[in-house]
C-alpha cells in the first residue's frame, strides 16, 4: 500500500514537475505538435499534371513539365503575440518533389498554438551552403546525379529549383528534343561575391485560416505554388529565347518572377 | 685525430641526411605531416584527421572503376602517379566511352594547401570536389548515390569502411572523406629545389641563374614553396578552340573572363602537356610563350604587360637557364611512393 502512495506521488510530482517545466520552457519537446505545409503545385488555373498538361505562359508559347523539385529551408512559424518559432535547423531542409507524393509536404514539429504566419527560405542558405560534409545529409546529401540532383559538383552549390520541361518554341538541342531546362540557384558565393538567388518567403495565414497546432492533431498548410510565374512576372520569359537557365545573370529575373508563386489557400487544422 | 673526428663527424651527417632522406621518401604510412617550409594547411584537418585504414580506403577508391558509370573509369585514370597525378600526353582529358573533356587534367600534388579546385575554381572544399568528376558526363557519367549501391553490395569495401570509421555504413561523407586522406597525403617536397632549401644540396651555376630569373619574373604568381598562388589570371595565352571563358563561369564577373586557375610548377617533367587546354606540349614552348608569343587579351595580367609588348623579355639564355632551374622541381620521390600508388 504504502509502496504504491509513493509511486502514485512520484508519478504524480514528475508529471507536475514536466507540466511546469513546460510552462517556464515553451520550446521544450514534450509541448511539440505536429504541423506541415503541403506544396500543391498548379500552373495557373490548372493542376500541374507531370508530362501531359500542356500549359501557355505570358510569352504565348505552349509547354509541358516533366521535373520539377525545389528546395524550402529555414521555417518559422509566427504567432498572433508576436512570438516566433524556429525550426531546428538541422529539421529544417525539405525537398519538395512534384509527382512524389510524400515529397509535396514539409513536415514539422512546432510548440502547440495559434500561427499567424510562416516564413521559409525557397532554396537553401547561404551559411548551409559553405558548410562541410557532415552538414548535408539527407536531402542536403549531394549524391544525387545529373538527372534529378539538386547539387552543381562543378560550381559548389545547391540548385533551388529545378524545371525541365518540352516546348514546341524551343529550338531542337543536340540530343534531338525540344527540351527547356531551367536550373535556378547561386547563394551569393563563395570566394568572389556572385548571384545571389536566396528567396526569403513571407505567407499570411490569417485570411486563409491561421495553424492551430495541438497535440494529438496534425495541422496542415495548404499552399497553392503557381509555377506558372516562373515565366510570368516582372520579366516575359521566353522558351525560345531562354530554353536553358542555369548559373547565370539572366537566372536572376526568373528567380524574381517565382518567388511569388506561393498562395496560401487554406489551412487544415 | 682531428682528422678522425672530422671524417666521423662528416660520417655521421651524411648518416643523418640518409636517414632524413629514408624517412621523407618512406613507403610506410606515417600520417600526414606539413612540410616545415610550406604555408598553413588550408584543408580542415581537423573535421577528418588522417588515419591509416582511412587513407588506405582513400587510396582503393582513388583507383576504382566503379566510380564510373560502366566501371571503366577511375580517379586514377586521369590523374596518373607517374606523370604526377596528371593524365600525361593528353591535352584534354578522354573520360568514360572515350569522350573528351574540354580541359587538361591537373595535377594533385599539396592539395592540403589549395583554397580552391578545377583549372576555374569552383569547388571550395577538397571533399566536395570528386562529386564534380563523378557527375560529369565525360569523366565518369554516374552519381555518388550509384557508388555507394555498388560499393555496399562489394565483398570487401563494408568491411574497409569499418576499418576506417567504426561501422559498416557508407555514405557521401566517408566516400568524400576517405578519399580526401588519400588526396591530402600526395605531399610533394621532395624536390632538389626542397633539398636545397632545407641545405642538402645546393643548385649549380645555371640553375642558380634561372632561380633569380623565377624571383624576378614567375614567383609573383608561380609563388614558392607551392609554386601557385591559387589565383586566377589570363597569362595571355588567348582563347582556346574550345573558347573556354574559364573563371568568369564562376564568378560571373566580366573581368574574369579567359582567367584560369595559377597551376604549380612542381613536377613539370612528368605533367606535360601545359596550360588548362594542354595546347603546350614542352617546357620550351611555355616558356617561348611568355618570352615572345604573349597576346594582348583583354584581361591580360598586369604583371605581364611589359609596356606595350606583352610577355617577359628573356633571351634564350636566360630561358635556358629559367628551364634549368624549372627543372629542379622535380620531385622523383612523389611520383615513385609506392605508398600511392595502385
Amino acid at each position: 500500500m504504502s509502496t504504491i502512495k509513493s509511486l502514485t506521488g512520484l508519478i504524480v510530482s514528475l508529471v507536475f514537475l514536466g507540466c511546469e517545466k513546460t510552462t517556464e520552457t515553451p520550446m521544450d519537446s514534450s509541448t511539440l505538435a505536429p504541423l506541415s505545409i503541403e506544396f500543391d503545385n498548379i500552373v495557373g488555373g490548372y493542376n500541374l499534371q507531370l508530362g501531359t498538361g500542356v500549359y501557355k505562359n505570358d510569352a504565348g508559347e505552349e509547354y509541358t513539365v516533366d521535373l520539377l523539385q525545389y528546395f524550402i529551408s529555414n521555417v518559422s512559424f509566427t504567432k498572433a503575440d508576436g512570438t516566433v518559432y524556429t525550426v531546428p535547423q538541422d529539421s529544417s531542409y525539405f525537398l519538395i518533389r512534384e509527382g512524389q507524393a510524400a515529397d509535396r509536404f514539409a513536415n514539422m514539429k512546432v510548440p502547440v498554438g495559434d500561427y499567424k504566419s510562416v516564413r521559409f527560405t525557397l532554396g537553401v542558405d547561404s551559411v548551409r551552403s559553405t558548410l562541410g560534409i557532415d552538414k548535408r545529409k539527407g536531402v542536403l546529401d549531394p549524391s544525387g546525379g545529373m538527372e534529378s540532383g539538386m547539387y552543381w559538383g562543378w560550381n559548389s552549390g545547391y540548385i533551388f529549383l529545378k524545371m525541365e520541361g518540352t516546348s514546341a518554341s524551343v529550338p531542337v538541342d543536340p540530343s534531338g528534343q525540344r527540351k527547356f531546362r531551367y536550373h535556378i540557384g547561386g547563394f551569393g558565393g563563395y570566394n568572389v561575391q556572385n548571384i545571389n538567388n536566396i528567396k526569403v518567403i513571407d505567407i499570411d495565414l490569417q485570411a486563409g485560416g491561421v495553424a492551430k497546432v495541438r497535440t494529438g492533431r496534425a495541422a496542415n498548410i495548404h499552399l497553392l505554388v503557381d509555377i506558372a510565374k516562373v515565366f510570368n512576372g516582372t520579366t516575359t520569359v521566353s522558351l525560345a529565347t531562354h530554353p536553358s537557365v542555369m548559373f547565370s545573370e539572366y537566372s536572376r529575373l526568373v528567380a524574381n518572377n517565382y518567388q511569388y508563386m506561393f498562395v496560401h489557400d487554406h489551412t487544415e487544422n | 685525430m682531428h682528422q678522425i673526428k672530422w671524417i666521423s663527424g662528416v660520417l655521421a651527417g651524411t648518416m643523418f641526411l640518409l636517414v632524413a632522406c629514408e624517412k621523407q621518401v618512406s613507403s610506410v604510412f606515417q600520417g600526414f605531416s606539413a612540410p616545415r617550409e610550406f604555408p598553413p594547411v588550408v584543408y580542415r584537418l581537423g573535421a577528418n584527421p588522417v588515419t591509416e585504414e582511412g587513407f588506405e580506403l582513400g587510396r582503393r577508391l582513388f583507383y576504382e572503376p566503379r566510380f564510373s558509370r560502366n566501371n571503366t573509369i577511375s580517379c586514377g585514370s586521369c590523374h596518373i602517379q607517374s606523370a604526377g597525378f596528371t593524365h600525361h600526353g593528353h591535352d584534354v582529358s578522354h573520360g568514360i566511352d572515350d569522350r573528351l573533356g574540354h580541359r587538361n587534367s591537373p595535377s594533385l600534388a599539396n592539395l592540403a594547401w589549395y583554397s580552391s579546385f578545377n583549372w576555374d575554381g569552383g569547388i571550395f572544399d577538397l571533399d566536395l570536389f570528386p562529386i564534380s568528376p563523378i557527375t560529369n558526363p565525360v569523366e565518369m557519367d554516374e552519381s555518388v548515390a550509384n557508388i555507394i549501391l555498388k560499393l555496399k553490395s562489394h565483398p570487401e569495401y563494408p568491411r574497409l569502411f569499418k576499418k576506417a570509421f567504426g561501422t559498416e555504413e557508407i555514405n557521401t561523407g566517408r566516400v568524400m572523406k576517405a578519399l580526401s586522406q588519400f588526396m591530402v597525403m600526395l605531399v610533394s617536397d621532395q624536390s632538389r629545389y626542397d633539398q636545397v632549401k632545407r641545405g642538402q644540396a645546393s643548385f649549380s651555376a645555371t640553375e642558380q641563374r634561372g632561380y633569380a630569373l623565377f624571383q624576378t619574373h614567375c614567383n609573383s604568381c608561380h609563388a614558392e614553396p607551392l609554386f601557385t598562388d591559387n589565383s586566377f589570371r589570363d597569362n595571355g595565352i588567348g582563347i582556346g578552340p574550345n573558347q573556354d571563358s574559364g573563371r568568369v563561369a564562376i564568378s560571373l564577373q566580366p573581368s574574369d573572363r579567359f582567367k584560369f586557375k595559377v597551376p604549380t610548377l612542381r613536377n613539370l617533367s612528368f605533367t606535360a602537356p601545359y596550360m588548362h587546354d594542354g595546347r603546350m606540349r614542352t617546357l620550351d614552348a611555355a616558356l617561348d610563350h611568355y618570352a615572345e608569343n604573349m597576346k594582348a587579351t583583354p584581361n591580360l595580367d598586369p604583371l605581364l604587360k611589359n609596356g606595350n609588348q606583352p610577355g617577359i623579355p628573356l633571351t634564350s639564355e636566360e630561358r635556358s637557364q629559367l628551364k634549368a632551374f624549372l627543372l629542379t622541381l622535380n620531385d622523383t620521390a612523389f611520383i615513385k611512393n609506392p605508398l600511392f600508388a595502385e
